[in-house]
């Protein structure tokens, strides 16, 4: 029982961090946000490299090979993206950047 | 979940992605930010290794490999119209490792496991598996491979409805029975999900497809999230749920930004057109013979204009991208700047075909970012200014949404276009957006209607200013 009660409170803490953090996100980053928080939730890859922690039978080596293999296109796939995508985010030269900071704080 | 020191570990990787998240407030260290999310998952991983070795590792290690590769190589390859499509089937490889994870888990040693463990198991194998084939079909539509419209099967709901109920009952009975029944419960629950998927998202399309997408990159975190609760791993349950939180902020943004129910966008009640049809249809005949003129002398007359401008601003919409125009377009932008012309981009949050998707594509056409405006920060601006030029955007622009009550859009947040000067529209023809609104702006005095391919009139627009 505590165990469940302490699962829920990490889920309830990490979504309101979370939820807090990326409201501040402005609009203009919201794909390469998106892209980043798919490869985050690529964390499964965890779960399914522990699976192999333990004597497994073919068919489950078989599903849990798959299981890294997607989560392993997920992760790299997804950071490799956004990492494309936040790197053509260009200012121009002409702007000072204690005014552009200014600009989007409003 | 056990020592002191393991839990500082997990509280200090979760920090480092909160840092990386943070990071995404600016433009400028964004790309800091992914990388930084990056480093820790690799922390991650290198925990897990440590803490429990693998018994297989070459073959774990080959089947890593093969994945990464794929990975990094389709999204080196891959171009920004395309990223939509990309995300979503991404949503969807997170899915099957998702409930491919618990269903092993729940096969392997179910009598070990806690009610707690099999529940959750069996709830995030569901999701896992719904969010799968969800974002197949969804990707499958963004890139093209399937209809884009909203595929309706006969009695959709009560098919949805019905596979609802057959998942809740095969997952209670999967709960309840021990030995092989458990396996073949499991499996048929798996193939109910992915169905479930399936008749989800075949529904959805269109200028839909920005609200589905977001809501799936929730229900992937969600999945990763119960796939944590099984295997008692804090470091899954924080990740999962940040992403579900980041997956619901997008979703909402999206609907708001589309005057949109997400519980009307998920039973399929589309926006009806009658009451929009009927005041604008009397709004138009007055101008009506403005309009008629040819395309030369429209064209020129926009030239005319566009010189005479001092302050100008662009909206881009979804049309722009399927023109392919965005270099068009911003070399048009340059030769205004060239001539001391002042030049923003008005972004719409629903312009493309996935949140923010519209500032990507001018990010890549090298607009700087400074230039990229939200809706909110630009529209007082519109007043005082000189030119509008709308490319490929129609309900985001439809001063409908404003001015006249009762129809899809109304009370929808739009760009004040109508408020400008002067306004040139390159769309592809005048009918309406995806509401099925008529714009008004189309028939308005001030209005300068440029018809037919986006690249080709922006081109001549170009050759014109020269």
């Amino acid at each position: 029982m505590t165990d469940l009660l302490l699962m829920i409170s990490v889920f309830t803490v990490s979504f309101v961090l979370g939820y807090i953090l990326i409201s501040k996100v402005p609009q203009m980053l919201h794909t390469p946000l998106m892209s980043m928080t798919n490869a985050i939730s690529a964390v499964t890859i965890i779960g399914a490299l522990l699976l192999f922690s333990v004597e497994l039978d073919i068919p489950q080596k078989v599903l849990g090979g798959i299981a890294i293999a997607m989560a392993a296109f997920n992760v790299v796939g997804g950071f490799v993206i956004t990492d494309r995508i936040t790197k053509m985010f260009k200012k121009s030269s002409g702007v000072d950047s204690g005014q552009e900071e200014h600009r989007l704080k409003e | 979940m056990d020592s002191a020191w393991n839990l500082l570990i997990d509280l200090a990787i979760i920090l480092i992605i909160f840092l990386g998240i943070r990071m995404f407030r600016r433009p400028e260290s964004a790309r800091w930010g992914n990388l930084t999310a990056a480093f820790a998952l690799l922390c991650a991983l290198t925990v897990v290794l440590y803490r429990d070795p693998i018994l297989t590792p070459a073959l774990v290690l080959i089947v890593f490999l093969v994945g990464s590769m794929v990975g990094w190589f389709v999204a080196m390859r891959v171009n920004m119209v395309q990223i939509p499509a990309m995300v979503a089937f991404q949503h969807g490889a997170g899915g099957v490792a998702a409930f491919l994870v618990s269903f092993v888990e729940l096969i392997k040693d179910a009598t070990h496991l806690s009610v707690t463990s099999e529940v959750s198991g069996i709830v995030g194998l569901i999701i896992g598996a719904a969010t799968f084939s969800g974002s197949m079909v969804a990707g499958g539509k963004l890139a093209n491979r399937l209809k884009q419209t909203p595929t309706v099967f006969p009695r959709h709901n009560l098919i949805l409805s019905g596979t609802v109920v057959v998942i809740v009952t095969l997952g209670v009975f999967a709960g309840h029975v021990s030995g092989t029944a458990v396996l073949y419960a499991l499996i048929i629950l798996i193939l109910f999900s992915i169905w479930l998927g399936v008749v989800f998202s075949i529904r959805i399309g269109g200028a839909d497809m920005p609200v589905l997408i977001s809501f799936l990159n929730a229900t992937a975190g969600v999945a990763a999230a119960f796939c944590g609760i099984i295997i008692q791993n804090r470091l899954l349950i924080a990740c999962g749920a940040t992403v579900a939180a980041s997956g619901s902020i997008l979703t909402h943004v999206m609907c708001k930004a589309m005057n949109r129910n997400l519980w009307k966008v998920f039973v399929g009640i589309r926006p009806k057109t009658a009451a929009g049809m009927a005041v604008t249809t009397q709004a138009r005949p007055p101008s009506v013979a403005v309009q008629e003129s040819s395309g030369q002398d429209l064209l020129a007359r926009a030239i005319e204009v566009a010189k005479n401008a001092n302050r100008v601003i662009i909206i881009p919409g979804y049309g722009m991208a399927l023109a392919q125009a965005q270099l068009e377009l911003v070399g048009l932008a340059k030769k205004l700047e060239g001539m001391n012309k002042e030049v923003k981009y008005a972004i719409h949050p629903v312009a493309g075909r996935m949140p923010g998707h519209m500032n990507v594509l001018l990010a890549e056409a090298e607009v700087e970012y400074d230039k990229l405006c939200e809706m909110e920060q630009i529209n007082p601006e519109f007043a005082g200014t000189d030119l509008v030029l709308i490319v490929g955007a129609c309900d985001v622009v439809n001063p409908a949404a404003i001015n006249v009550e009762g129809t899809p859009i109304s009370g929808m947040p739009i760009l004040k276009a109508h408020e400008a000067k002067h306004i040139v529209v390159c769309n592809l023809d005048r009918r309406p957006g995806y509401s099925g609104v008529e714009n008004p702006l189309y028939a308005d005095p001030k209005t300068i209607l440029l018809l037919g391919d986006a690249r080709m009139t922006l081109g001549k627009l170009s050759q014109g200013l020269a």
